[in-house]
């Protein structure tokens, strides 16, 4: 039974390794700008955990294999170096390249949270509620009028809990349910949540954030193919979250114009 | 620290009367057997549980026979709710981690070993010992009960995130009554803990026989004196936590609640609260709260593994600074659960380090767990398998625990599939090996009947094979952006990874079922198993030197006198390849090591 | 790791009678014959005992400080108020408790001794102790009376919440302190006193300890609130 045991494992742990050899696993296409360093760093943190992991699994099969059911009269051996070498392979090769990946993986955190947005990148709002997303553009005047809460009413589908006969920054507000916006333009998106926590998550553009009640928060990101892709909400905020989805319209700039007269229209 | 204590020698006599021997009990063993119990009777709770949502999310129409009669309005002919598959998933969790994971492997086996392994009749504080248990008793009563209101239990997830958590039912069903008995259910829960490490401490440091220094403790009795001082700072800190809630639920107050908050196009009444508060106050206890349930497991799988290697460890000493400096950096890497939860970006880089650096201390022990495997006298019995299957677990779970660990790997991971395999597999399973392999081992010394090995290896491999086609998909899944805590996958992107899923539910349904195999071996076994020998395992520590089952007062009146280190195996003795602690043979080693 | 071990050294009489620790469990027996002289001060177990709950008490009140300090931060509605002068008063009497119980504790221990024959001055002295705990206990009670006739509630204000939640913690605290207490009286008025001194060691670091908790929380209180 030693025996079997010691091949389940290996084989197990072959098997484990084999979808991502083959890259039967695909990432999502990549949109982002900071896209590529998460991506490498995906795949260098696969290629070390990947090594640890068969040599582990291996090892641990193959000590099985061999020492299990050993004659008697066979002694104790202790494995060459003891613990000293085996806490120094820990602390030395382990050890400093994990801290390494941490610390080279910085890179890609630094470029989405480190830097601020461009002044000149497109502002969007964006608002998260149980259990849909609504996006604001400033309109032509470039600013965002004042949110009313109590003003909030899905019936009558004013979600932001705008005012448009007493404030005059409110009356171009553009409120779509579809995240659109130009292609290789920066977007600086602010994120707000009208009720429990949310989050954002758009695969292809390498994005993940919380919305957090009481806290405004943003994120920029330039998105580089056109194309429609999944946001979803991937902070657990009620029933209905399963199914709480918006999409990432990404765009020529000509078309995004296009649209977005179209949505002022529709307001 | 303190001198072993003197030699007591108490002549008083042993419980009688039922309840005093069976139900309010100060026999530390009996509480031992107590909790073991309620970690059964729970763990097989959220077994159904688990299949009632594994089976909703291949076959989101298929209506489950019998889930009807556990709650009418959330699985309506038997077909869930959507709110219902996250209020069966909100208590499959927190079932699982407190009433199994925190109780077993540390309140069940400590209760009844640690003292034993010490060389003491019991705990020092017994009516405190006994309270602990039936606080947690009751706590887990009132967890329970959730099920049984009007609108059931909560939805928000083992979790409990604010404001969700803390809004009430307008923030969804169950988020009322449902919640305020989660909260109230854990701060019980934090008690009952906190009065068990109380002995634990205590008695690990006080209550040692004569020649049982702290260097000469099993490994198992130091993995539960660590995990009951982790238990102590974390437990401390959830309790409030949990207070704050109800408040907030009950007494109108804004701990976790924002102002301008809009639910049902209603403005809420509160403000001024703090929503990562929580989160703060809830990881600070959460993420030492999963070493608390996997240190036991070490411990007790060092200890199996050592009496089925047929040697010691490579160094007794670097076990046990391995397990401090996890004890001692859990504290450190809470906030790598918040790292895209808004809070300020340098704290996640912050964090991530920490978390980077417990994987030196982790990887030591497992390395010197393989490393000793080399060149020992391996026996294959279940204990042994299933210590050995914890190695292999933990390595696969510990090791997506590393893609977790950055933040800008996390950006793509966090809330997928890929973080429920990770912990999982190093909770779920590993740390249920741990109790697998412990039950295995130690069942002959608490009941005098060995368990039938046959259906020991069964169960076995059902499990360790089963497990992993279960768990590893999940990393996959994660992978390709397979979000969690949804209780259908209708989008684009998921609908495609439906026929894994429906694998990986077929999986965990025999897998499951392997369980039953278990549990049908346990009660068998206990009336009419094949009796067992003293020592059985040919072991070293102190409770192979009692009888099986013990006696109330575990040395019958007279204390052990230890003159070894814990794992004298390897030996040249009288006894064979070992020396018990307390034998005052001298011996020779015969390894060529030496 | 090659041993060769001398037996350790066991004296001749293994037979050392120790008080329990702690609380009795089935241990609880009258002190060994001799009386009430053969029993020493507090025992290591029940030592490390109230240690350690203490440190998770610590723990405790540490999250809720932290808690508070973030909710200030959180928001901008935090109203400060004068915290009622009675609790200025209340602290005279909790600190008085605890000079009562050192006293307390020196008598009884004179007594368990041998060194005195009367038991009703160590009695006297802990049931000042006990009067001057519900006395405070009282006084809290009526400084939230205090509190609610200027129409602040646990909800007002974030800052009313934290004092009712923190003199509320405390108090129950202090609660376990009194029936700690309580037990101790009990024990030795009992015609056969049972009682241990590690016992009152334990209860009295405890109450002691509730004491400087206060001490503490009234700081914290004063700056913050």
């Amino acid at each position: 039974m030693a025996k079997l045991f010691a091949v389940t494992i290996i084989v197990i742990a072959i098997a484990s390794a084999i979808p991502i050899v083959l890259h039967i696993w695909v990432p999502p296409v990549d949109i982002s700008t900071h896209g590529k360093l998460i991506d490498e760093q995906m795949s260098e943190t696969m290629v070390e955990a990947g090594i640890c992991f068969l040599a582990a699994q291996l090892v641990l099969g193959f000590f099985i294999w061999r020492y299990s059911n050993r004659p008697k009269t066979e002694k104790i051996k202790s494995f060459p170096g003891g613990a000293r070498a085996l806490v120094a392979a820990a602390v030395i090769v382990v050890g400093l390249e994990v801290m390494a990946l941490g610390a080279f993986g910085t890179r890609a955190w630094a470029e989405i949270y480190f830097t601020p947005a461009r002044p000149d990148a497109l502002q969007v709002q964006a608002q998260a509620g149980q259990f849909a997303f609504y996006f604001r553009y400033p309109g032509p005047d470039g600013k965002f009028g004042p949110i009313h809460p109590e003003q909030i009413n899905e019936a009558t589908e004013n979600f932001f809990g705008l005012d448009t006969t007493h404030d005059a920054d409110s009356k171009d507000d553009i409120v779509t349910a579809e995240l659109a916006v130009p292609v290789n333009r920066e977007v600086h998106l602010l994120m707000h949540s009208k009720d429990v926590g949310h989050s954002f998550f758009v695969r292809e553009l390498r994005i993940q954030q919380d919305f957090v009640p009481g806290l405004d928060l943003s994120l920029h990101f330039t998105p580089t193919k056109i194309g429609r892709y999944e946001i979803v909400c991937t902070q657990l905020c009620g029933l209905g979250h399963y199914n709480m989805k918006a999409y990432l319209e990404v765009m020529s700039q000509e078309d995004f114009d296009k649209w977005l007269k179209q949505q002022a229209a529709l307001q | 620290m303190h001198e072993p204590s003197q030699q007591v020698l108490h002549h008083h006599a042993p419980p009688t009367g039922f309840i005093r021997k069976y139900v309010f009990s100060l026999d530390h063993k009996v509480i031992g057997e107590q909790y073991y119990g309620l970690a059964l009777v729970a763990v097989y709770i959220g077994l159904v549980l688990s299949w009632i949502m594994r089976i909703h999310l291949a076959w989101p129409a298929y209506a489950i026979p019998g889930v009807q009669y556990l709650s009418k309005i959330g699985a309506p002919g038997g077909v869930l709710t959507p709110e219902y598959y996250l209020q069966l998933m909100t208590m499959h969790g927190t079932i699982m981690v407190f009433f199994v994971l925190t109780t077993a492997p540390f309140a069940g086996f400590g209760n009844y070993f640690l003292p034993i392994q010490v060389g003491a009749e019991d705990m020092p504080f017994p009516h405190i010992n006994m309270m602990s248990f039936w606080v947690t008793f009751i706590a887990f009563c009132v967890a329970v009960s959730a099920f049984f209101v009007p609108q059931g239990p909560p939805l928000s997830g083992w979790t409990a995130y604010a404001p969700l958590s803390a809004l009430g039912s307008i923030a969804g069903p169950g988020q009322g009554t449902g919640q305020v008995l989660w909260a109230v259910s854990i701060a019980i829960f934090c008690i009952g803990q906190l009065l068990g490490s109380l002995n634990f401490i205590s008695t690990t440091l006080d209550m040692r026989c004569q020649g049982m220094s702290l260097m000469r403790l099993p490994l198992s009795v130091w993995a539960w004196f660590i995990t009951s001082c982790i238990g102590l700072t974390a437990f401390a800190v959830l309790m409030p936590a949990c207070i704050l809630l109800i408040l907030d639920h009950v007494a109108g107050t804004s701990f976790f609640i924002p102002s301008n908050l809009v639910v049902n196009d209603q403005l809420q009444p509160h403000a001024g609260g703090s929503t990562l508060l929580w989160q703060h106050l809830f990881w600070f206890f959460g993420h030492p709260e999963v070493y608390i349930a996997i240190v036991p497991a070490m411990g007790v799988v060092s200890h199996v593994l050592i009496t089925n290697m047929r040697r010691p460890l490579l160094s007794h000493r670097v076990i046990i600074y391995s397990m401090v400096a996890i004890a001692f950096l859990s504290y450190m890497v809470y906030g790598h659960h918040m790292f895209v939860s808004g809070m300020n970006p340098f704290s996640s880089i912050a964090f991530s380090f920490p978390t980077l650096a417990i994987t030196v201390p982790a990887t030591i022990i497992v390395l010197i767990w393989i490393g000793s495997l080399y060149g020992s006298k391996l026996r294959i019995n279940t204990a042994s398998l299933f210590a050995l299957g914890f190695i292999s677990m933990f390595v696969s779970g510990g090791i997506s625990g590393f893609f977790l660990a950055q933040p800008s790997i996390d950006i793509m991971l966090h809330a997928t599939y890929f973080v429920v395999g990770h912990f999982h597999l190093v909770m779920a399973v590993a740390a249920l090996f741990g109790i697998f392999a412990g039950t295995y081992f130690w069942f002959s010394k608490v009941t005098g009947r060995m368990m039938n090995e046959t259906l020991g290896r069964i169960h076995f491999w059902f499990t360790f094979v089963g497990a992993y086609c279960i768990f590893m998909p999940f990393h996959y899944l994660g992978m390709v952006g397979n979000v969690r805590r949804y209780q259908a996958f209708v989008d684009d992107f998921m609908a495609p990874l439906m026929p894994v899923h429906k694998f990986i539910t077929i999986a965990a349904l025999i897998t499951g079922a392997a369980q039953l195999v278990f549990l049908y071996n346990l009660i068998h076994s206990r009336f009419w198993g094949k009796p067992a020998t003293q020592n059985p395992w040919e072991g070293t520590s102190l409770e192979w030197s009692i009888p099986s089952p013990p006696p109330f007062d575990n040395f019958g009146g007279k204390l052990p006198v230890v003159y070894h280190d814990p794992y004298q195996y390897g030996v040249e003795s009288s006894t064979g390849d070992y020396v018990m602690q307390d034998s005052p043979e001298v011996i020779k080693t015969v390894r060529d090591d030496s | 790791m090659a041993t060769t071990v001398q037996p350790p050294e066991i004296e001749s009489s293994q037979v050392v009678h120790r008080p329990s620790s702690g609380d009795s469990g089935w241990r609880g027996m009258p002190p060994a014959a001799g009386g009430l002289r053969s029993v020493e001060d507090s025992s290591p177990a029940s030592r490390t005992g109230i240690w350690v709950g203490l440190a998770a008490v610590t723990m405790t009140f540490v999250a809720f400080t932290s808690a508070m300090i973030v909710r200030q931060g959180a928001s901008t509605d935090w109203r400060h108020f004068t915290l009622p002068s009675l609790l200025y008063f209340n602290t005279l009497v909790l600190l008085a408790s605890s000079v009562v119980l050192e006293v307390a504790r020196k008598r009884t221990a004179a007594f368990v001794h041998g060194l005195r024959t009367s038991r009703s001055a160590p009695l006297l002295w802990l049931w000042s102790t006990l009067a001057l705990g519900i006395v405070f206990v009282a006084g809290q009670y009526m400084a939230w009376l205090q509190l609610r006739a200027l129409g602040l509630y646990m909800a007002t204000n974030p800052s009313s919440s934290f004092f009712y939640l923190f003199t509320a913690i405390h108090g129950l605290h202090i609660l376990g302190g009194l029936a700690g207490l309580t037990l101790v009286i009990w024990r030795l008025s009992k015609t056969i006193p049972t009682l241990h001194l590690s016992t009152l060691s334990t209860v009295s670091y405890y109450w002691h300890f509730m004491d400087a908790l206060w001490i503490y929380l009234l700081l914290l209180l004063w700056m913050r609130i």
